[in-house]
């Protein structure tokens, strides 16, 4: 397998565009037609759906170059975006040696991990990155091994410290995040982070999933999929840069939502660190247009059934209350009121 | 007057249990103007309190009869400051002479009360072992989300950022280590549209 | 669970009462590194019965190669130990689960304090190796009745970190002069027996330590009580318990799915819901809330009992 890397932006001219391929293994998040919280667990690893972006442990697609170089963009205009408490250090190193070993079994054309004891030689050659290093000697990489590894990776990375029965935010790379802080919120626990987040916690929701968190073991990591709204094919809609982009949420007419209105998923994963103890938590992010996503007739009768039936507490909390009734309109075109099939993957 | 009552919120806001005596054990204090009263009424409470402990006093208008009071209280040590910041290499310093057991009270408002545990956490000291009591007023230290610049004594909401001049509106989403709200661009979709601002509420 | 079934590769006397046994891939493949005070649960096929006992690693965290434990000879116990020293040989193969850590160094810690009493060493082993690899302050106070039992002596480094409390010599532990004088943002972390653990519990209160950063596994194996029946809601079926065998372990027999790790009532995985409950549940674990245990909702099975009319479980 062959993956041609899109040459496009995620900011300015916004030239992201998903092939024909990209939108058949796009991750829709919503198995029926309606949708609320829920602690949708379920395993992930090797042997996931071949041709879905669940096959492999850490997806590359086409995008992985332009989304790297996005990352790059931001980082160099906020450095904050990548943090790591100072108990994290391990941690940092648990996860690169996760990611580099799981790109170079998973997709051996693209990466490669020769290990000779603590010394150390990665190939990406997506990104023309040859580097050798002593592991577990920051002072032989460009910078720490968290932000080292999370340069080459597509998605957020939260790094959680388990202690206290609880799971603390301690370290992380977030340039794609879905409107939080990690500047603001490194250091908090669980229940902190979370805060902000309308009528989940009288759901008991968070007691559930931390529960689930907590257990979960060395060699067993699970995923979820959750999801929001984001005008334009933008990756840095992050709180710190709120006044430079929110603007852009007020575009949406009718005339245009199809091709500026995206669904923004996020495929988050859950893995036990060996020598930290630390639970990495990737949040990877995969958007679509609708007018793509409306190719598919599964998909856009169900979420034309769930934008609609959706509380309005949760379209103000994902932020997209001011142009739902646009969406609506829109996705309704595409709703003829048949029944849809259960599970989440387009009907063959 | 009394400890603040705050109305309920979310988890991330602070909640102050207010100041309880644990007996004779190695302490630092720590108090501004109306939090003098509190450490007054703890030390009433519990004269052993003082034995061993190492109070630091800003006075903020609170006249000199508190302070000649709390001095009298006969703390182990006793340093007087004009206001945190001045004071802070000091305390700082008394944290990092500091052993496990020992207490650290906080009594004063909630900007004071912020950046003293964030030197205590980051000096190390658990946070089961500070006891903060909330007196004074409500105004609050917040953190603007774009600039990173901290506005102190915040009242109403909106506010004006003190850095960067962006209208934020005031959240309950609070960092311990940063000791302050967050503030976010309230007219990020649509410059200009600031809403009359309106005193915050407990 | 994920399991990996390994060889013995070695199984040697410390002590006349505890024995050390490693484990290697049988392919020689390596095995996934742990953190200091993991453990891992050991299947033990001893006729009609599945025995299934956890023991802390005390090999090197950062070293595949192998995987050692150490297990000390309970003569009154359930039987787990005394097959691991009277019936596992080197080159016979065991089902293995992987690490899992409850008993985690917290790496804010300015300063770790480790105090350990008789066969609670072993998670100590580990952690030391992870402090003195990572540079960390530590001190580790060992404290056994005689020399002849203290099967840490062979398994700990010479370093100055390291306190032997021998108490047939006179030296017993002093926990006040242990806690006294530590510097802000030390955490303490116990294993022992249970009296050790409430010592340091009670030196601790007394100077005013929180409780939070004072840290505790006790070896746990089910406590044996009385025999005792549960009805499954899911099946209508009754099965009994005996006297020495666990909740989890009947319901295993009895071919109910379960999920587990720890077995010693910490980890939260066999948590399992009340649906009816005419008596009192004997709560072992160190897992359920207040709450969950005075309304008796819910139940560990992997230690704790029921004495009473009728237990309904959701199984």
């Amino acid at each position: 397998m062959t993956i041609r890397f899109n040459d496009e932006t995620f900011r300015d001219d916004y030239s992201f565009r998903n092939s024909a391929e990209a939108i058949r293994r796009f991750p829709f998040p919503f198995d029926k037609d309606d949708y609320m919280y829920s602690v949708n667990m379920e395993p992930h690893g090797t042997g996931g759906r071949a041709g879905s972006v669940f096959e492999k442990r850490f997806d590359v697609d086409e995008h992985y170059v332009a989304e790297m170089r996005d990352r790059a963009i931001t980082l160099a205009g906020d450095p904050l975006r990548c943090q790591s408490l100072p108990h994290m250090e391990l941690a940092g190193w648990d996860l690169l040696e996760l990611i580099m070993q799981c790109k170079a079994e998973d997709y051996p054309e693209l990466f490669q991990l020769h290990r000779d004891g603590d010394r150390w030689h990665w190939i990406n050659r997506p990104l023309g990155i040859e580097q050798r290093f002593t592991f577990l000697d920051p002072t032989t990489l460009p910078c720490g091994p968290l932000e080292y590894i999370t340069r080459q990776a597509q998605g957020d990375f939260a790094v959680l410290d388990q202690r206290e029965g609880n799971l603390w935010m301690d370290a992380g790379m977030v340039t794609s995040q879905a409107d939080w802080s990690l500047d603001f919120d490194i250091g908090m626990n669980f229940f902190e982070w979370h805060a902000p987040v309308p009528k989940a916690a009288e759901m008991g929701i968070f007691q559930r999933a931390l529960k689930f968190l907590l257990a979960v073991q060395q060699g067993a990591p699970s995923r979820r999929l959750n999801w929001t709204m984001t005008v334009n094919p933008r990756l840095d809609t992050s709180p710190e840069n709120y006044h430079l982009w929110g603007p852009e949420k007020r575009t949406i007419t009718p005339e245009n939502v199809g091709a500026k209105q995206y669904l923004r998923v996020e495929l988050q994963s859950f893995w036990r660190l060996p020598r930290s103890n630390a639970l990495a938590f990737p949040i990877r992010c995969y958007l679509i247009a609708l007018e793509d996503l409306v190719t598919v007739p599964k998909w856009a009768r169900r979420l034309h059934r769930v934008i609609r039936d959706l509380p309005d507490e949760l379209a103000d909390y994902k932020g997209f209350a001011v142009n739902r009734q646009i969406i609506i309109d829109y996705l309704a075109q595409f709703d003829d009121g048949k029944p849809t099939s259960p599970g989440i993957f387009a009907d063959d | 007057m009394r400890a603040t009552e705050f109305s309920s919120s979310i988890p991330s806001r602070p909640v102050y249990a207010g100041l309880r005596p644990h007996g004779a054990l190695p302490a630092l204090m720590l108090a501004e103007g109306a939090g003098g009263e509190a450490l007054a009424e703890l030390a009433g409470a519990d004269p052993s309190v003082m034995r061993r402990a190492h109070l630091f006093w800003i006075p903020a208008g609170a006249g000199p009869g508190l302070a000649a009071r709390l001095r009298a209280l006969g703390p182990a040590g006793y340093v007087e400051g004009p206001d945190y910041a001045a004071l802070r290499p000091r305390f700082v310093r008394a944290l990092a002479d500091a052993h496990m057991g020992t207490r650290l009270y906080l009594a004063g408002d909630e900007g004071l009360i912020g950046q003293a545990m964030a030197d205590a956490l980051a000096a190390g000291m658990p946070l089961e072992a500070i006891d903060a009591e909330h007196r004074g007023g409500i105004a609050r230290r917040m953190q603007c989300v774009h600039c990173k610049g901290i506005t102190e004594n915040v009242t109403t909401d909106p506010f004006t950022c003190a850095h960067c001049g962006l209208n934020l509106f005031v959240r309950d989403h609070y960092s311990r280590r940063i000791g302050a709200f967050q503030g976010v661009c309230v007219d990020a979709e649509t410059p200009g549209q600031v809403p009359e601002p309106q005193e915050i509420k407990p | 669970m994920t399991s990996l079934m390994l060889r013995v590769a070695a199984a040697e006397s410390l002590t006349p009462l505890v024995k050390r046994f490693r484990f290697e891939h049988p392919q020689g493949a390596a095995l996934p590194l742990f953190s200091g005070g993991a453990h891992v649960v050991v299947e033990m096929p001893d006729g009609e019965v599945l025995r299934r006992n956890a023991y802390s690693l005390i090999s090197d965290p950062q070293d595949g190669s192998g995987y050692e434990i150490a297990v000390r000879r309970e003569d009154g116990g359930r039987g787990g130990s005394r097959f691991m020293h009277g019936r596992v040989q080197p080159g016979d193969q065991l089902r293995i689960s992987l690490p899992l850590n409850l008993f985690a160094l917290d790496l804010r810690a300015r300063k770790h304090v480790l105090i350990a009493g008789g066969i609670g060493i072993t998670p100590f082993v580990a952690q030391v190796r992870q402090l003195l690899r990572m540079q960390l302050p530590f001190e580790l106070h060992y404290a056994a009745r005689s020399r002849a039992e203290a099967a840490g002596l062979k398994l700990l480094p010479d370093v100055p970190q390291i306190h032997v409390h021998i108490s047939d010599e006179g030296d017993h532990l002093d926990l006040g002069g242990i806690l006294s004088g530590q510097p802000l943002g030390t955490h303490v972390y116990t294993c022992g027996p249970e009296g050790l653990i409430t010592a340091v519990a009670e030196a601790g209160a007394r100077l005013g330590w929180p409780k939070t950063v004072l840290h505790s596994e006790v070896f746990q194996a089910p406590p044996p009580g009385r025999p005792f029946a549960v009805v499954l809601a899911r099946s209508g079926r009754t099965i009994e318990v005996g006297a020495h065998q666990s909740l989890l372990e009947a319901l295993e027999a009895a071919g109910v799915e379960i999920d587990w790790s720890c077995r010693g009532g910490a980890c939260g995985r066999c948590e399992t819901q009340v649906l009816s409950c005419h008596g009192r549940i004997e709560h072992h674990d160190h897992w359920l809330s207040e709450d969950d245990r005075s309304s008796q909702s819910r139940i560990m099975p992997c230690v704790s009992r029921f004495r009473g009319e009728t237990l309904i479980i959701d199984r």
